[in-house]
């Protein structure tokens, strides 16, 4: 059964990198395959943009954008409101960077600028919500994420995303799958 | 042979240099950039051994690669939507002369409206250039292309350009699982080009005359014979290639579940896989559905069609194209296919996709529905309440 996410971010915060590093993960396996495209268009910077991912076990031939999502992640809680809701699926799952609490077991919430300060020393939290996606979705390893940054990310990058990905990981399993 | 995430335009890089072309000429348009970026970064790290050329132009892009064509040389370049039209003046030069190069098109709308975002319009007003003009589906049929199009093209019975259509965003923008072949794979499936039609000093020729009135019409059959033939070299490409490689394709055309089709959706490009999909959602329901995707508008599947189609209720055709003031262009074609057989299955033309518009599968379903009742229309997805 396919499983569709949408990201949602502003130019510059690396939605699309996680969109497509998910994909690349998850589609590393055999049997497993995906798709990854961006919101098309102009790109600029701080600009509200969205990213598709969707993965299942056979090749993925829709190329539609996504309007009845599983899981919606969000980069940056400006960009969030509850009518999002409408386009999520009965039993999806809103994933949202934020300092605020929800009371709605639909929205799950992590606090990853305070990972990002921490330890990617500055405000991009794309491989923050992936890392915390991969623990919630569970049908992707913590190990693949990894492997996935090694592939498609610049070398200087690596260690500090890796970091960032597992304290994420454990955080929302603090938080949310415990 | 080597498992990948890649974009349909970085597939196509990818293809490209297993083909190990020597001159890449090359002006960037949206969206088309990123197979020339990243065919520059391979040469600039060395993994790609060619004399990559930053033009001014598209037409100076074209020109250029009939240039380095014209010294035997293997030439590649990509283009888009206005790109390709003004270098339209050049495709009939290289076609005419016999120049194999193998051209990347991102398939995007024509202005005005002004407007990035894709459909076939560009490539399929220049169908009657003397290129073969091949449409993939997705990345991996993209890859295959590039490395495929100069075997056919530089086929000693073809010597014919080869234009291969990604459509522009869903395709060269999309990410998704590529098999990437070895280098020592692709040499041995695609061979250094060799030709007598160069100009060599130590043989000294005229290229790229004049002909009048008296001969004309002599070169003008034998470069239809030429692109006719590519039939053949097609079927001995797909046969090498799945030796080699272990994937098959099936020449001009692709079906799906057409057998004992009653109503069939002919298609090409990208969008085929979502009427795939929704052939294989209407099967469940008991609905005697199939798909027909062309593969190759040039040279046109006139027999393949026909015999595909032959016992269906109804056709449907697919484009995202228009010929204002008549149809779209592929419908005339798939008309022209059935008459010249005398066949006469009822055949309507959706336009659809427009611009970048979306094709929902929701529309797909409503193409097979409205195939049942609706006969021998033109009608544009999404503009159904308007007057005429």
């Amino acid at each position: 059964m396919m499983v569709n996410i949408r990201w949602h971010g502003r130019g510059g915060q690396g939605a699309f990198t996680a969109a497509r590093l998910l994909g690349a993960a998850y589609s590393s396996h055999e049997n497993q395959y995906a798709l990854a495209f961006p919101s098309f268009g102009p790109e600029r910077r701080g600009a509200p943009i969205q990213a598709f991912t969707k993965l299942d076990t056979k090749p993925v031939v829709n190329r539609s954008e996504v309007n009845q999502a599983d899981y919606i992640i969000f980069l940056d809680d400006t960009l969030f409101t509850e009518g999002i809701l409408r386009e999520l699926k009965a039993d999806g799952k809103v994933l949202l960077n934020t300092k605020q609490s929800f009371d709605n077991s639909r929205i799950l919430t992590i606090d990853a600028d305070s990972i990002a300060a921490e330890t990617l020393k500055q405000p991009i939290t794309n491989t923050i919500m992936l890392g915390a996606f991969a623990e919630v979705f569970q049908g992707i390893g913590i190990q693949d994420i990894q492997e996935a940054i090694q592939l498609h990310m610049p070398a200087k990058l690596h260690d500090r995303n890796i970091l960032a990905v597992q304290q994420a990981a454990a955080e929302i399993h603090r938080e949310v799958v415990l | 042979m080597a498992k990948h995430f890649l974009s349909g335009n970085e597939a196509f890089a990818y293809g490209i240099r297993l083909a190990r072309p020597q001159v890449i000429s090359a002006y960037p348009i949206t969206p088309q950039t990123i197979v020339v970026e990243k065919l520059s970064e391979m040469v600039e790290d060395n993994s790609l051994q060619a004399e990559f050329i930053h033009v001014e132009s598209e037409h100076s892009a074209l020109s250029c690669a009939i240039g380095a064509s014209a010294v035997g040389a293997r030439a590649f370049t990509a283009t888009s939507s206005q790109g390709l039209l003004y270098m339209a003046e050049c495709l009939t030069y290289a076609a005419g002369g016999r120049f194999p190069i193998v051209m990347m098109n991102a398939n995007r709308s024509t202005a005005l409206p002004w407007n990035i975002y894709g459909d076939q319009r560009d490539s399929l007003s220049l169908l009657d250039c003397g290129w073969i003009q091949a449409y993939a589906e997705n990345a991996q049929e993209s890859l295959d292309l590039a490395l495929m199009g100069y075997y056919i093209a530089e086929h000693k019975a073809v010597s014919t350009p080869f234009m291969a259509n990604l459509d522009g965003f869903v395709l060269t923008h999309t990410y998704e699982v590529v098999e990437v072949p070895e280098a020592a794979e692709a040499d041995l499936f695609l061979q250094p080009y060799a030709t007598e039609n160069k100009l060599d000093l130590s043989n000294p020729k005229n290229l790229a005359f004049s002909v009048g009135p008296d001969h004309n019409t002599a070169f003008k059959y034998k470069e239809h014979l030429g692109i006719l033939r590519a039939k053949e070299a097609i079927s001995e490409a797909e046969y090498k290639f799945a030796k080699i490689f272990g994937r098959g394709y099936t020449g001009l055309i692709e079906t799906y579940q057409t057998e004992d089709a009653e109503y069939i959706i002919i298609t090409l490009g990208s969008i085929a896989g979502l009427v795939r999909e929704t052939v294989d959602k209407l099967r469940e329901k008991g609905e005697k559905v199939g798909l027909l995707r062309i593969r190759y508008m040039r040279p046109f599947p006139n027999e393949e069609i026909a015999s595909t189609v032959k016992n269906a209720k109804a056709i449907g055709v697919l484009e995202k194209d228009i010929s204002f003031g008549n149809e779209g262009t592929v419908f005339t074609n798939v008309n022209s296919a059935l008459q010249k057989v005398g066949l006469s299955v009822p055949s309507s033309n959706y336009i659809g996709g427009l611009g970048g518009r979306n094709i929902s599968a929701q529309e797909i379903e409503g193409v097979f529905e409205a195939l049942k009742t609706e006969k021998r229309t033109v009608s544009f997805l999404g503009m159904e309440g308007e007057q005429p």
